[in-house]
């Protein structure tokens, strides 16, 4: 026998909406089974695939304090190529499309750099 | 306190080999499931079992001036006599943990000039509270962040959240103040138990587990945000898929310290509803914080009482009415005359 049969149902109910919220988040949200990405068409980046997914924020960071706070333009890569610390004309020369890179994995994992607070976001055929 | 810690090492050590050596499918869709399912069905089942239990006394714990005579103030939340002070009692000691705010610390003088001689001295002790308060608060924003890798597209509330979080702009990927006083919280709740000899002699493995759990789940945590990365647009993929029920995990590079972190989340989840963190449904449970101080005003009725027999004085009278009067009695109606 249940005491406060109407309270402890409610309760339940509650709870087990709660708890499960990624799954209703789920059910009825769009799914997410890709980054849609699109690559530049140049051969490679300035280090490698794996370091570069991983790491680009923190290398930006640094570029950053390095250029503005050290006035050091100058980056050596891993492979010893010697790259200039410069968002604008380095990074953006390839990754022209800010849409079809940057915003693809940022917009959809709410992630929102400060990046644009400076620099202007690129527009394709600029 | 050692053995627990080691457990959670163990488990963590587990998850991290078994993802070496590609059994990522087993800790990253199996157990997860599992703990899903344990953990609701444990805790519907421990609410249940809850609802069953009779309370055969009131019991509300009073804080204040019980509801008396009129020119007597009553202290309304601390000791509330109607439903809507219960109601405010319980919201405040769920969100602001008003209970917990009382917390005296026993502090002993041998020579204390008061009376010459040894005194023991409550003084109040707002740390735990303090503490326990913003343990649960970055508890709760750390999982409800989580839900940008439950939910497509992210909505706008959640990167507010972020924003608020995030607004110190330290570093790339920036610095979340939540994961960061959680961290602190969880070293202080845990320093508590291990340096204050009293606590530390009254606190069991079933106290520091969980406590390590969370450290290690925090940890690793952090870990991934900020030193060794999990790629997080394959995390969100892999989390989709496990929310949508069609796992895809093959063709994904996960690290293993994320399955070390999912592994770990598994465990509390398993581990929820077996042990002193089912407080959570539990508080409103509690027959000391939910029921209403009216123990003056109305009768409690022990629900597992059988069914009284009562024998009332008129009932008395009629059977006895005869007698009474032979015997010169005094009766509340007099029996009628013989015919």
């Amino acid at each position: 026998m249940l005491y406060n049969k109407k309270a402890v149902y409610l309760g339940i109910v509650i709870l087990v909406v709660l708890l499960t919220a990624p799954f209703w988040a789920g059910l009825f949200g769009q799914n997410y089974t890709k980054t849609g990405v699109t690559k530049p068409n140049e051969e490679a980046c300035i280090e490698n695939v794996e370091f570069m997914r991983a790491q680009h924020m923190r290398l930006l960071n640094e570029w950053r304090d390095e250029a503005l706070r050290n006035e050091n333009r100058t980056y050596i890569a891993k492979d010893g190529k010697k790259w200039e610390i410069s968002l604008q004309n380095t990074c953006m020369r390839c990754h022209k499309n800010y849409d079809d890179f940057c915003a693809k994995c940022h917009l959809s994992n709410s992630v929102s750099p400060y990046c644009w607070t400076c620099h202007i976001i690129p527009v394709e055929g600029k | 306190m050692l053995e627990s810690l080691i457990v959670v090492l163990l488990i963590g050590a587990i998850a991290w080999i078994g993802s070496a050596i590609g059994l990522t499918a087993v800790f990253g869709i199996v157990l997860p499931y599992v703990a899903v399912c344990v953990f609701v069905v444990g805790l519907v089942r421990r609410m249940i079992y809850w609802a069953k239990s009779p309370v055969p006394f009131a019991i509300p714990t009073t804080g204040g001036q019980e509801h008396s005579l009129d020119f007597i103030k009553q202290d309304k939340f601390d000791c509330p006599n109607t439903k809507w002070g219960v109601f405010v009692r319980m919201v405040l000691e769920v969100l602001l943990f008003r209970s917990l705010f009382r917390n005296t610390r026993a502090i002993s003088f041998e020579n204390d000039p008061v009376n010459n001689g040894p005194r023991v001295v409550y003084y109040s002790s707002k740390w735990l509270w303090f503490f326990a308060l913003l343990f649960h608060y970055c508890f709760f924003l750390v999982f409800l962040r989580h839900f940008r890798f439950f939910m497509e597209p992210v909505p706008a509330c959640i990167s507010f959240v972020e924003a608020v979080d995030g607004v110190l702009q330290i570093g790339s990927p920036r610095f979340f103040l939540t994961g960061g006083i959680l961290l602190v919280a969880i070293l202080f709740l845990l320093a508590r138990r291990i340096f204050d000899q009293r606590l530390r002699y009254i606190s069991l493995i079933n106290d520091y587990f969980p406590l390590w759990l969370l450290l290690g789940i925090v940890i690793s945590g952090l870990y991934l945000r900020y030193f060794d990365k999990a790629e997080i647009a394959q995390v969100k993929i892999f989390i989709m898929g496990l929310t949508h029920f069609s796992p895809v995990i093959s063709n994904l590079d996960l690290n293993g310290i994320f399955i070390v972190h999912l592994t770990l989340v598994s465990t509390l989840l398993i581990y929820f509803p077996f042990s002193k963190l089912v407080h959570m449904p539990g508080v409103f449970f509690s027959p000391t914080r939910n029921l209403p101080t009216n123990t003056r005003e109305v009768r409690h009725i022990n629900p597992w009482n059988p069914p009284s027999q009562f024998f009332t004085y008129p009932e008395y009278e009629d059977r006895y009415r005869e007698a009474m009067a032979e015997a010169g009695l005094p009766l509340e109606k007099q029996p009628k005359p013989a015919e």
